[in-house]
Order: structure tokens, then sequence, then C-alpha cells
């Protein structure tokens, strides 16, 4: 992620090129229990990524090589649909899709009161229906929700949230130009009530400087998505139907 | 942060909230102190009921406790037990010696097999989740005509009612027999006019049964309830 020198990704008067400003996220739209068949589940609309996650159990784990005696594992899998993205993208499980399950389970797994279900098994199913920039943490938004609404006791609610560097400028929440052509991209798992973070990776170089305002617009942006993610659940079940 | 509030209004918490501060009061289910403060860590209804503040989930799997009445199933037999499902998270263990019958080694599958349904109690559930159940026991037994619904766990209670009532009721209008289990398991015995009638009642007061409309609700669904000796 060198960045490519030539393409323009922010504008003269200092927008971006689809207008927001460098600490503005995408338009988000959440909407939890979306799945009749699931424990949990919730849709998560972020900018132009629609990501889909249904929660099932607790149940035993199995195989048995798998169970814990004292914690429940959680089993993530994380899969972009076919039609997804422009390019059909070959279905199944690929090394990119195992990546992001791997690391989704691991942030997952430090908000999960896991304790309170040994030798079982929460299993977390994330579909990308379409892909723009950002699918990780669309995806662990909608576990996180899905997580909530399955009724499985959490620390936070975790939010996905990414920033970013173009032209050599910090940028929260990029979007597919930016992602390709930027010059560096910082996904990240908040916990917004406690401020933890569990989950982190970078892609490309920021200094230091750079890399404490990227974590700055990270904090700005999850405390927006959690607010959403909150209003999600109350309007599925404020109203005492249930 | 936004933040629930302890008091008499029903107030939705998401985890991960504040719920108020500590300041002597005892944390229950669903919830955990953190820096003087208490943290929900469900997506529930807040309860205080004796300075306990705990918060009612919305969705829960049932978690066996010992001593729960429940209606299981048969999910496998061996030469000396039987693996029941009991709409849990983990299988039950049923021993022949805890049956009601004198089970000869071998001989399990002659009193019971796959897809049978039971009324047990749970005699031990350990810190590894092993659950072992009983038929030892008044009214414990093999369940041989009847239907059975499935109810969310955490709406049991309000079939039942306070003290049991609105059960009471249910029964009295259907004349069915009607035993709710603790695993969101209820079983409805009697003439199928009135297992019609009380499947529709169990879903009322499944969907309903903590507002206040649901005594005028279940009234209106009195009328069309069979009468007493039509079957």
């Amino acid at each position: 992620m060198g960045g490519y020198g030539d393409i323009k990704l922010l504008r003269e008067d200092g927008l971006r090129l689809d207008g927001r400003k460098i600490d503005e996220m995408r338009p988000i739209e959440i909407e939890a229990g979306i799945l009749p068949g699931a424990d949990g589940s919730a849709w998560v609309k972020h900018g132009l990524n629609i990501a889909v996650a249904a929660v099932y159990g607790p149940m035993e784990a199995h195989p048995r090589k798998i169970q814990r005696q004292d914690r429940c594992v959680i089993d993530v899998r994380y899969n972009m649909a076919p039609f997804s993205t422009s390019e059909r993208i070959r279905p199944g499980y690929n090394r990119r899709s195992r990546e992001i399950s791997k690391v989704t389970a691991e942030a997952l797994e430090s908000v999960v009161i896991c304790e309170r279900y040994p030798r079982s098994k929460i299993r977390v199913e994330i579909e990308i229906l379409s892909a723009e920039a950002g699918t990780r943490c669309a995806g662990i938004t909608a576990a996180a929700v899905a997580l909530a609404d399955a009724g499985i006791p959490m620390r936070d609610l975790l939010v996905g949230v990414a920033s970013g560097k173009v032209e050599g400028i910090v940028v929260l929440d990029l979007d597919k130009a930016e992602d390709n052509y930027g010059q560096a991209d910082l996904p990240v798992g908040i916990l917004p009530n406690t401020g933890e973070i569990a989950f982190l990776q970078m892609d490309g170089d920021l200094s230091p400087d750079e890399f404490n305002l990227a974590m700055e617009y990270n904090f700005k942006g999850a405390a927006e998505i959690h607010e959403i993610m909150v209003d999600a659940l109350r309007r599925r079940y404020e109203g005492g139907e249930n | 942060m936004s933040q629930g509030q302890i008091g008499a209004e029903l107030r939705l918490v998401t985890p991960g909230m504040a719920i108020g501060p500590l300041s002597g009061k005892r944390v229950g289910s669903g919830a955990l102190a953190q820096n003087e403060q208490i943290i929900a860590t469900r997506l529930g209804w807040i309860r205080e009921i004796n300075d306990t503040v705990s918060v009612d989930p919305i969705n829960a799997a049932y978690m066996p406790r010992s001593g729960d009445l429940i209606i299981a199933t048969v999910a496998e037999v061996r030469n000396n037990l039987w693996f029941m499902d009991i709409n849990g998270p983990f299988q039950g263990l049923l021993p022949m010696s805890l049956a009601p019958w004198k089970v000869e080694f071998g001989a399990a599958r002659q009193h019971m097999g796959v897809g049978d349904s039971v009324m047990a109690r749970v005699q031990e559930v350990d810190e590894c989740h092993n659950v072992v159940l009983t038929m030892k026991g008044v009214g414990l037994r093999r369940i041989n005509e009847g239907s059975i619904l499935s109810v969310p766990v955490n709406h049991v209670e309000r079939i039942r009612g306070n003290n049991n009532e609105t059960l009471l009721r249910l029964r009295e209008i259907c004349d069915c027999r009607i035993m709710v289990g603790d695993n969101g398991k209820v079983l409805v015995d009697g003439s199928a006019e009135g297992i019609s009638w009380a499947r529709k009642a169990i879903m009322l007061a499944s969907k309903s049964g903590h507002k206040q409309t649901f005594s005028a609700d279940l009234s209106a669904l009195e009328k069309s309830a069979p009468k007493r000796g039509d079957a």
C-alpha cells in the first residue's frame, strides 16, 4: 500500500470524492432480528456494504475436541456472496475469509462472557451480500448486534470501524477507491463503553502521530455506530412486545 | 454513554450499558459491577427487587438448574441410559437407575425409544454443565398423549402468572391438563377442541402475558373456548 501518486482521492476543497469530510462516516443503517429462524440476527448497511449476521446457540460443541471445559467457543464463518462485487467471487472458503473469520472470532471471544457456557459453541454466520470496502468491520458490527439479539451475555457491544490514509491525510471510514488506492488502512474493533480495543489490524504505513489521529477518528466513528446499534435493538424490542 | 435507569419504569438496556451506580445494591443476573457502576451484560429489561438489580433477558437459552421440572425428549439410547434433549445447549442424561421402571442392562430401548417425551426433573448440574435427570418423583412419567408446545424460555413465567393464576385460569377454561416445563416446553392434554384453544391461549400468554391488557384479551379469547363436556 504505497499509494498511487497520480490518483486524486481528495478534492481541492478538502472534501473526499464522495463529498464527505475527512472525519465523516458513510451512512449506516442497522436492523436487528431479520431472520426468523435464527436465535439472533442483524442486517447492516454501511455505505454500499451489506452484511447479514445470524447467531445460533449456545449449543453443544462438535466435534468434541473443540470443547473447552470452562468456556464456550465462538465459531465464526465469514463469507462473501459470489454476487457481492462486480467481478464474481468463486463461492466457498478462501484464505481471506478464513483470516477474517479467525480475527472476528477472537474479537468476539473477548467481549462475550464465554465462561457462562462451558463445553458449548456459539455459531456466528456472517454473509456479505454487497461489498464496497470495510466488509470485516460491517460483519463485526452485524455479529455484535446479532449476538445481543440472541441474548448472549457480553461485556459490551463490539463495534467494527476503520480509518486510513489517502494522499498523506488521515481519513475515517475508507470507501472502495480510498481502500484500493490509499496509503494505509486501520480497521479496529472497539468496545465503546470502556474504550477497549478487541482487535486491530493495519495495512500500510502510518507515523505515530497519524496512528493516534486515526485511532481518534476510529473512536469517534465507533461512538456513532454504537448509537445506531442501540437504536436498532430498541426499535425491535421497545414497546413491550417481547 | 447511554444510561439505563433504575426505577419503576421498564427500561430496555443493551450489553455494556451503565444501569446506574452500585451504591450498596447487589448485582443479579444479566449484569456485572465495574468501577462502582452496574453494567448490563444482556439485552433486556431492568428489574430491581430487594436492592438486587438484574436484567430480564429478552432472549435466553435454557440453562438447567437442579430441581427444574422439564419436558424432555429422548435423543439417544444406550444400554443403561438415555440421552435427553432438554431444549438447552447440552443434552441431559437419564440413567436407568433414575427411571421409574426396573430396567435390565441392555433393555433401556424397551422402555423408551428415540423421540419419546417424558416429564422429568433436573437432579444435578455440575460445573461443566453435565446434566443428570430423574424420573423418580410424583408426576414424573413418560408422556403418552397430548400436545407439546414450545415457548421462549423467558416467557415461561408469563404463562404461569403470579402464583400460577394464569395457568390455573387456562386449565379451568379449556378443561385440559397443562404442564409448563421450566425448559420452555408445555404439555397440553385433553379434548381436541380444548388443546386447540389452549394452544392459542398459551401463545397469547407468551406474547402478552406481562401486559395489563392480557386479562381482557384472554376474556375475549374465552368466548371461543369449547364448552365443558363438549368432547
